[in-house]
């Protein structure tokens, strides 16, 4: 029975190694935040990160990951007030809302190594997250108010002295 | 399809017969109509126990939350409905909540009388009940805190869930009110069709772009869909689908190596007597990757049916043969007497249009949960059309669909496709096969091939134009599967002008457009052949989405064979006589404003790039939004098409939520976007080609252009957002592409090759 880390958390799951970890969060855990879109890597929608790294996780299987640091989008802030997710709010971004789990994730992977990236570089890095209800250009000015934000917050932060 | 399915005509609901009611109990206070079995009982006897609500409740606590009768796709009607709620009610939006709707008929649409969702019709026709229903509610807390404060009800104030008497400054709060249980009061129909609404200077909320009240619960992964749906002790099916899209039938299962698979629990045949699915098999186990194991582990072997051998090239064949005979179809629209005119007609221009078959292919793929609790059969699934889907479920269980709970969840985007009922099907059988709960889950190679898709369509139209350069006589023919008399439901055929029984105006609403043409023949032509090999449903904005890509291009050719501005020629047949009177002065402005907005012939544009424009009066001619586009488009010599820009200009009557309607209006131009270049299926031996999302491509991030969206709001009824801008975007690429590089495209999706081969040499 496989041990993954999770949110910060170990959990076993009762699955095969070469079960989809995809099918592991949703089922085994019920952490049902991450979504199955197409199963063939093809869409962003099941988006997570294993040590950082955005990966498909219909792609991943559950064997792949045991002992790396998984990240699904119920852990990606504790209380859904990431930058990204606030940023997702304040431009109103989701419709059905269903691909939007794995827009953000793949978005945080982005911002986690470029913290000011240009639109050129946002839109090659979020090319493979379909959204059908084609909210693309919200999607990258909320990344861009993400990213404004987290930068200012890290100025703010160099700037602060104990007194 | 479907004969069998009795009673799945919705019931006419005739609102006069209602009386609403407000009263109180202990869980907060109730509004809705009465004259719905059970509501005026409940509250008569056991007030106490009654379990709000129809339209909304105010809880103790001052929470409103709404009932959303509707199916939220993404086009947040729920947040909607409680903000037109809200507008009259006086409620704080912080306090305001949604819940979704069962499929119980307290909860059916007031106008249609049924629930279901599509058509871009939830606004509109949900407007005035849903401000009665506020004002209602405010009128009944009105009426008690005057009681409670012993003052003159004329005298108070409503605003933000608070009720103040400013001369005295005595004050009530909802939550006072509620808790006070002194609310009580019965509207009749009379009194209630008697109350006066706000006018639009008074509006506090509509045209206010609040928060969504959906969508936190979408970036924290909370919003629960129906895939997400959990029972305990339930199993999974994985559905093994034929090659053939319909007609198919399982000859033998074998599943011996089914078998070996952990968890596998069983192989069922689905024995559909609603015809809605052919030739399935459901791969039961104890965990969907098992399911899928098993599915792929099950030997099935087919009887490929009457479909196996056809193709898209079939399909067309069949649709021209039937073109050409002149006793085929209905007439849909029957004006003067184009044969006559096109006889006496100075120019005649004939041409024929395309479309392929395309695939709704929402994010998350099909899928439906069913549970037999007693005599009760309980479905979980994100569905737009409860009332038909409930009898579908019913039908595959073999049991009343009074029996049936539908539990709405959220969609993970609808677009048409979840108004089928197919998914219903394997999870009922499944689940009454092991007597447990059964999830089913569409892999995308089930989605993409099962699809109930927009179907192929070929159209001929025929020009007749006079000395003058006037167009004087139209005649055109749609030749398409018919989506919505696949249903079964009388109610929602029209009659034919030529009385020649009903008709799918499913399939040519948007031909009887509001140019003014003298003589004008609409003919709607059933391909049977493709009606029975690719069961078609209704995609974002329906007939529309072929109609005006035939339409306003023929109107651009015209202007091009006459030498005229295609723009001003337009505008020149919107001269709003007669019959269109009022719709064609509102097509003209939002094409006046779209050309303002683009800067339409204010430039010379460089070699290879052009604007083309269109307007169009989607979705139906009594439902319609005034929508125009101008497309600005490069063509490269290789006949690659770039589009720069799309500028959109509609006219939506009453904005509730402007910053909604600009992301639906862009969303629906980008679909049209990517229906127009991007979006195509195949059938080849009866099975569509494309399996998932790397042959079939809708519209990426990287190929999204500027879009500028411009919302006319002129003070008219509130008309739908969600759909009208994908119809409009095709044609006026298409007429952008011939004003770049005079190659006139006819077949959609626009290919390279097309636009090439198109060009003059």
């Amino acid at each position: 029975m496989p041990t993954l880390t999770i949110n910060g958390r170990g959990l076993s799951v009762d699955a095969a190694n070469d079960t989809p970890l995809l099918w592991a969060i949703r089922e085994q855990l019920q952490m049902t935040g991450t979504k199955f879109g197409c199963g063939a890597g093809l869409c962003g929608a099941c988006t997570v990160h294993v040590n950082g790294e955005a990966v498909r996780s219909c792609q991943t299987m559950v064997g792949d990951v045991a002992g790396k640091k998984i990240t699904t989008i119920e852990g990606l802030s504790a209380r859904g007030d990431h930058p990204l997710q606030k940023a997702w709010i304040a431009e109103q971004v989701p419709q059905c809302g269903y691909c939007q789990s794995g827009q953000i994730m793949q978005a945080a992977s982005l911002l986690a190594k470029n913290p000011n990236p240009t639109k050129e570089e946002v839109v090659a890095h979020m090319d493979g997250n379909l959204c059908r209800c084609m909210t693309y250009s919200r999607i990258q000015k909320a990344i861009m108010r993400a990213a404004t934000e987290m930068r200012t917050a890290s100025a703010s932060g160099n700037e602060r002295r104990p007194t | 399809m479907n004969q069998h399915v009795k009673n799945v005509t919705p019931e006419t609901t005739d609102l006069s017969r209602r009386s609403f009611l407000v009263g109180t109990a202990a869980t907060g206070l109730v509004l809705g109509y009465a004259g719905v079995p059970g509501v005026g009982e409940a509250l008569a006897a056991a007030p106490a126990n009654f379990e709000p609500s129809v339209w909304y409740a105010i809880a103790p606590d001052g929470l409103v939350t709404v009932t959303c009768g509707k199916a939220d796709m993404g086009q947040h009607i729920a947040s909607t409905m409680a903000q037109m709620v809200c507008e009259e009610l006086g409620a704080k939006w912080s306090d305001m909540r949604v819940s979704l709707a069962s499929n119980d008929p307290r909860f059916n649409d007031p106008v249609l009388g049924a629930q279901l969702t599509g058509g871009s019709w939830s606004t509109m026709m949900n407007f005035d009940a849903m401000s009665r229903a506020g004002a209602a509610g405010r009128m009944a807390l009105t009426e008690a805190a005057a009681v409670s404060m012993g003052v003159p009800a004329s005298e108070l104030v409503v605003r933000d869930s608070v009720i103040s008497h400013p001369k005295s400054k005595k004050q009530m709060s909802f939550a006072d009110i509620v808790k006070s249980g002194k609310a009580t009061k019965t509207f009749t129909p009379d009194e209630l069709k008697a109350i006066k609404l706000k006018t639009p200077d008074q509006y506090t909320m509509i045209g206010v772009s609040v928060p969504q009240l959906d969508i936190p619960s979408k970036t924290n992964g909370t919003a629960k869909y129906g895939i997400d749906v959990m029972l305990p002790g339930m199993a999974y099916g994985a559905v093994v689908t034929p090659p053939v899209r319909f007609g198919a039938t399982v000859k033998s299962v074998d599943d011996s190596d089914a078998k070996k698979v952990p968890g596998f629990i069983k192989a069922v045949t689905l024995d559909d007597k609603t015809q809605t699915t052919s030739g399935w098999v459901v791969a039961v186990a104890n965990t969907y990757a098992n399911a899928k194991k098993a599915a792929a582990a099950l030997k099935v072997s087919y009887d490929g049916g009457p479909n196996a051998k056809l193709s898209s090239q079939s399909l067309l064949d069949e649709a021209k043969r039937l073109q050409g005979l002149d006793d085929s179809g209905q007439f849909f629209v029957k004006d003067g007497d184009p044969a006559a005119a096109f006889g006496s007609a100075a120019k005649v221009l004939e041409a024929e249009y395309t479309t392929s078959i395309n695939i709704h292919a929402p994010m998350e793929p099909m899928n439906a949960t069913a549970e037999f609790k007693g005599d009760i059969l309980h479905i979980y699934s994100g569905n737009q059309f409860a009332t038909r889907s409930g009898a579908i479920a019913a039908g595959a269980a073999g049991i009343d669909p009074k029996f049936v709970v539908m539990h709405q969840m959220w969609l993970g985007g609808g677009f048409g496709r979840r108004l089928d009922a197919d998914m219903m099907v394997p999870a009922v059988q499944a689940a009454k096969a092991i007597g447990k709960p059964v999830k089913v889950i569409y892999t995308r190679e089930n989605d993409m091939t099962m699809d109930f898709s927009r179907p192929l369509t070929y159209q001929k139209v025929k020009a007749g134009v006079d000395g003058d350069g006037k167009l004087v006589a139209l005649s055109h023919d749609v030749v398409s599967a018919w989506p919505t008399a696949r249903w079964g439901i009388p109610d929602f055929l029209t009659p034919s002008v030529d009385k020649k029984g009903p008709l799918d105006s499913f399939t040519v609403n948007g031909a009887d457009f509001f140019y003014t043409v003298p003589n004008h023949y609409v003919r709607a032509i059933k391909n049977e052949l493709a009606h029975n090999a690719t069961p078609s449903g209704q995609l974002r904005s329906v007939a529309p989405g072929w109609t005006f890509w035939a339409v306003e291009s023929m109107i651009d050719e015209i202007a091009a064979a006459t030498g005229k501005d295609p723009a001003q020629f337009r505008i020149a047949l919107l001269d709003g006589k007669g019959k269109n009177d009022g719709g064609a002065q509102r097509l003209r402005n939002t094409l006046l404003a779209a050309m303002g907005l683009s800067g339409y012939g204010t430039k010379q544009l460089p070699k290879g790039e052009g604007m083309g424009v269109a307007c169009v009066s989607s979705q139906e001619r009594a439902t319609a939004s005034w929508t125009a586009c101008v497309a600005h488009v490069a063509v490269a010599p290789s006949g690659e098409v770039t589009v720069k820009k799309l500028t959109v200009a509609t006219d939506v009557g009453t904005q509730v939520h402007p910053d909604n309607i600009h992301a639906q209006v862009e969303g629906a131009a980008l679909w049209g976007l990517s229906l127009a270049l991007y979006e195509k299926a195949t059938l080849k031996d009866g099975g569509i080609e494309q399996t998932n999302f790397d042959s079939y491509k809708p519209l990426r991030m990287s190929q999204v252009p500027e879009v500028a969206v411009a919302v006319i709001a002129n003070g008219e009824k509130a008309t739908g957002v969600g759909e009208p801008a994908v119809t409009v975007v095709a044609p006026a690429i298409g007429n952008a592409i011939f004003n770049a590089s005079g190659a006139r495209v006819r077949a959609l999706p626009i290919t390279a090759e097309a636009v090439k081969g198109a060009m003059k040499a």
